[in-house]
């Protein structure tokens, strides 16, 4: 048989059009310097669908209970271990400035200012994006590429509803709740420090705490937290529901949503301080 | 009885690359359906747009006046819950036991008693023959196990309409063709409409009423099952006889040059004429008649004058002994 071999030619005689036709018309490219916005308008859309989601019955509650149990798990004891050492630091830092300016009685009121406005806040928002946030985005983000939410989904129940409300709802009462617990730890490992380190006195300190501390700044520093443990919550949810390819993106995902979250909450709360600086007045002006 | 599902000028892109465009089909009420297609060309991707789980870009899918791609979601949702789908691999809930992975639509869905629940749930679990493993975790089972158990979840809520996502795909020959029985004597049981996307040759052969196939980008055709399994479309003879002559090359159609020289080489004659038609599968006995089945028999009377004479032959040849009373 002379017939040839039925090879593949090294060049087909006529190339087909390159693919024109199957383009829509109307299709535009999507640009890459628009990325960044796209995915910011995706995080807020995720973010009102949840805050939608909240109000909608039936709530899951044996699933936000055992969030809220998990959570709280994995960031109560780094929280008050953290804690301590920082309000040293504080009351340490704050007491040598203090001691050079002579305004030593002041200590207390400074150092507690500092521990419950700013540093119990960020202290939050550090253990809830680092613990909570990872897990949550990690666990999430499995399920996406094991198929578990569409089969959620075709089930008609909707993943928001079931696993990323009660969990964003999970962190955000832990965070307030965190934030009170290491307001008091702080408080306290301060006070032990000026008093028995720097032989500051206990009564100075809790007079000058009375003169410069008021209530608005606890008020502050738990709405802080409330919106920190919110962001938190939905910036590990949105990065966990979206994974890009496989097991590797799940690692990829939980990465930058625990960066994202930081970024986030450092810029949120430089925001908030502010506004907060003025328009409540300080105590005594 | 059944749902009618309509697919009308269904086109589904992923950025660039078209999937398929232009799909047209009628799924009928409460009889069985199978889709075929060479891999990768969008089988899955067009179950998942029935489900509203994907967004084709045109077209719609209307399901009881709910158009799954484009109505409000909640609308969807609610649309949703007359599914069952069984996943490629089961998509089981990996940190639940298969008991209550089955049980999870009953539970979110339903407000049940747990005994009621448990009692449902223990039944479907026997249907897929899965008894004594109700307890396990799904990384503690096989794969097959895992597929059977996505299939009893799908079945829990009396669904309207199923659709198996590969019902075959790691299971043995032996199971493949118990499940193809069992996929019958449910429809025949609970009157669904069924669409079956696989690619193995056995279950199209024998469990459908109605067969289409996806290539290149299109929907080749659909149609009653005779239609394609007499079909001399070369693309359809090739796929069904599994032979590499033919339109489907190893990773998308073959090129002009390829298919030409391949005809220049082809000196053995392909088996040709018509092929025969295996019967279809019938329900197990003390199963109610399929009503699908009587109602296909309808349809396809009354559009006999458009099928080509080989599918009309066939057709004739498998009711010619129904007619003479064994099931009338």
């Amino acid at each position: 048989m002379t017939a040839p071999m039925p090879v593949r030619q090294p060049e087909p005689p006529e190339k087909p059009p390159p693919a024109t036709s199957e383009k829509a018309p109307g299709q535009v490219r999507p640009s890459r310097l628009l990325a960044p916005l796209r995915e910011t308008g995706k995080l807020f859309a995720l973010a009102v669908a949840v805050a939608r989601a909240i109000f909608r019955r039936p709530f899951q509650v044996r699933e936000f209970i055992e969030q809220f149990w998990f959570v709280a798990s994995v960031t109560i004891l780094p929280a008050a271990l953290v804690s301590i050492p920082f309000g040293a630091v504080i009351a340490l830092q704050v007491g040598s400035l203090t001691q050079q300016l002579g305004a030593q009685s002041f200590t207390g009121g400074a150092s507690v200012l500092a521990v419950i406005q700013q540093a119990s806040p960020l202290i939050v928002a550090l253990l809830i994006s680092g613990a909570a946030g990872s897990a949550i985005c990690a666990d999430l983000g499995s399920r996406k590429i094991r198929e578990e939410l569409d089969a959620m989904e075709v089930m008609g129940v909707s993943p928001i509803q079931r696993l990323v409300v009660p969990r964003v709802l999970a962190t955000m009462l832990v965070a307030v709740l965190l934030n009170g617990l290491i307001s008091v730890v702080g408080t306290l490992g301060g006070y032990f420090f000026n008093v028995i380190m720097q032989d500051g006195t206990p009564g100075a300190y809790l007079a000058s705490f009375s003169a410069l501390a008021q209530l608005p700044d606890l008020y502050i520093s738990e709405f802080k937290a409330l919106i920190f443990g919110f962001i938190a919550g939905i910036v590990a949810a949105y990065r966990g529901l979206n994974p890009r390819g496989g097991p590797k993106g799940v690692g990829d995902a939980v990465n930058q949503s625990v960066v994202i979250t930081f970024m986030l909450l450092f810029f949120v709360n430089m925001v908030l301080t502010a506004i907060y600086l003025q328009i409540v007045p300080a105590k005594g002006s | 009885m059944g749902i009618e599902v309509v697919v009308e000028g269904l086109t589904k892109s992923f950025g660039k690359q078209n999937i398929w465009q232009d799909v047209s089909l009628t799924l009928p009420a409460g009889e069985v359906s199978v889709m075929l297609g060479p891999s990768g060309t969008g089988k899955t991707v067009f179950l998942k747009s029935i489900i509203g789980l994907l967004k084709p870009e045109q077209g719609r899918v209307l399901i009881n006046g709910v158009d799954m791609v484009n109505s409000p979601e909640r609308d969807i949702m609610e649309t949703r819950k007359l599914f069952g789908l069984m996943f490629q691999d089961g998509a089981l809930f990996g940190s639940m036991s298969l008991f209550d992975n089955i049980a999870f639509p009953l539970r979110e869905h339903t407000r049940k008693k747990e005994s009621e629940i448990r009692r449902i749930v223990m039944e479907r679990i026997d249907i897929v023959g899965l008894l004594g493993a109700e307890g396990k975790l799904p990384g503690e089972i096989s794969g097959g196990m895992r597929k059977r158990a996505g299939l009893a979840r799908a079945l829990v809520l009396d669904p309207q309409i199923i659709l198996c996502d590969e019902p075959d795909s790691g299971l043995d020959p032996v199971r493949t063709a118990y499940l193809s029985q069992l996929l019958i004597d449910l429809n025949a049981q609970i009157d669904a409409t069924m669409l079956i996307v696989t690619h193995n040759l056995d279950i199209a052969a024998t469990v459908p009423d109605n067969m289409g196939m996806l290539f290149c980008r299109n929907l080749v055709t659909f149609g009653p099952r005779e239609v394609l399994l007499t079909s001399d479309t070369p693309v359809v003879s090739q796929f069904l006889a599994g032979r590499r002559e033919g339109p489907i090359g190893m990773s998308e159609e073959k090129d002009a040059a390829t298919l030409a020289a391949e005809q220049l080489a082809d000196t053995v004659p392909l088996p040709t004429g018509p092929r025969t038609v295996v019967p279809q599968l019938e329900p197990s006995p003390g199963m109610p008649v399929r009503q699908g089945a009587l109602r296909r028999r309808e349809r396809v009377m009354s559009m006999m004058g458009q099928l080509p004479e080989a599918a009309r032959t066939a057709i004739l040849d498998s009711y010619a002994p129904a007619a003479g009373g064994a099931r009338a």
